[in-house]
């Protein structure tokens, strides 16, 4: 993964930083297996490298596939990218160890929610039954959010794309791009 | 499976993530191509949930799927959270998408040093 992301970080050609966007995804979803996380790595192989990969391919095929070379130099991104990381590793010395069973978040609730869901809710799968029936409420916000987010989409994307609108240069035109171009 | 989770060290999982978020981090800050932007806000993302997924493993723990034979689970909430998330990140993706769509429209270019440039021309 460390590797995809690097090489994300170096390709300029945007539609191999796309599909290399979704192997990540699907790498994590691997290792979402691994850490018997089984629930969130079909969604994150469903939704995460497939959907998003889709949309930003869809994107793409829009505008441009190219990345202009950075104008910019690179040196103090890293630095605050270097002190930033430093900052958060030296954080996680005081971190419960991977896999510690008496770990804080996994003391709290869980051991209730592991006893008693297949009794109160009668669903073998306990993360369907939190999801669903312990914090509803999370997942209705859930579906608020994306529908706000549709409708948001809608709006920016609705109305067809070259009509001059408010705010949109009007010297620019779609034949003026591609002569630029 | 079990082999491996005996083989990493202690705090080796926050690392990984700290890691793959720097990288993601890092494409967000110093790349001017916003589409390039998204993609390093979804491996930040990614990181993120990672970080949580990672918390929740115990040792000998199976997945959360009830099971006579089985005596330990991982913690099932985490996993919830990160359903949302994920669904919730798609979300956001869309709009940024939409946004950079119009911003092509409007400005004919989707670097953000380019558009910079026209603005300043323009006023």
């Amino acid at each position: 993964m460390a590797l995809t992301a690097y090489a994300i970080i170096r390709l300029r050609n945007l539609f191999a930083v796309v599909i290399l966007s979704g192997i990540f995804s699907l790498l994590a979803a691997l290792l979402y297996v691994l850490l018997t996380a089984v629930d969130v790595a079909f969604t994150e192989a469903s939704v995460g490298a497939g959907i998003s990969t889709l949309l930003m391919l869809a994107t793409l095929s829009i505008t441009s596939e190219y990345e202009k070379k950075p104008a910019h130099s690179a040196v103090l991104p890293i630095l605050i990218v270097v002190v930033t990381g430093a900052a958060l590793i030296y954080g996680t010395l005081d971190m419960p160890l991977y896999g510690a069973a008496d770990a804080p978040a996994n003391l709290h609730l869980i051991p209730r929610f592991i006893e008693q869901s297949g009794t109160e809710i009668g669903i073998p799968n306990i993360v369907t039954s939190i999801l669903a029936s312990y914090r509803g409420y999370d997942t209705l916000g859930e579906t608020v959010v994306i529908f706000t987010a549709a409708i948001g989409v809608l709006v920016l994307l609705g109305r067809g794309h070259n009509r001059w609108r408010p705010g949109m240069r009007k010297s620019v035109t779609p034949e003026d791009r591609e002569e630029e171009v | 499976m079990m082999d491996l989770s005996v083989e990493i060290p202690g705090l080796f999982n926050y690392w990984i993530v700290i890691i793959l978020m720097m990288a993601g981090f890092y494409i967000v800050i110093s790349h001017g191509n916003l589409v390039k932007k998204i993609v390093g806000l979804n491996v930040f993302q990614v990181s993120v949930f990672t970080l949580y997924i990672s918390m929740s493993k115990i040792d000998g723990g199976a997945a959360p799927i009830l099971d006579e034979t089985i005596k330990s689970y991982s913690n099932p909430l985490p996993h919830v959270l990160i359903l949302t998330a994920i669904v919730v990140g798609v979300a956001t993706t869309a709009l940024g998408l939409a946004l950079i769509v119009r911003i092509r429209d409007a400005y004919g270019t989707i670097e953000e040093d380019d558009i910079i440039e026209l603005e300043r021309t323009d006023t």
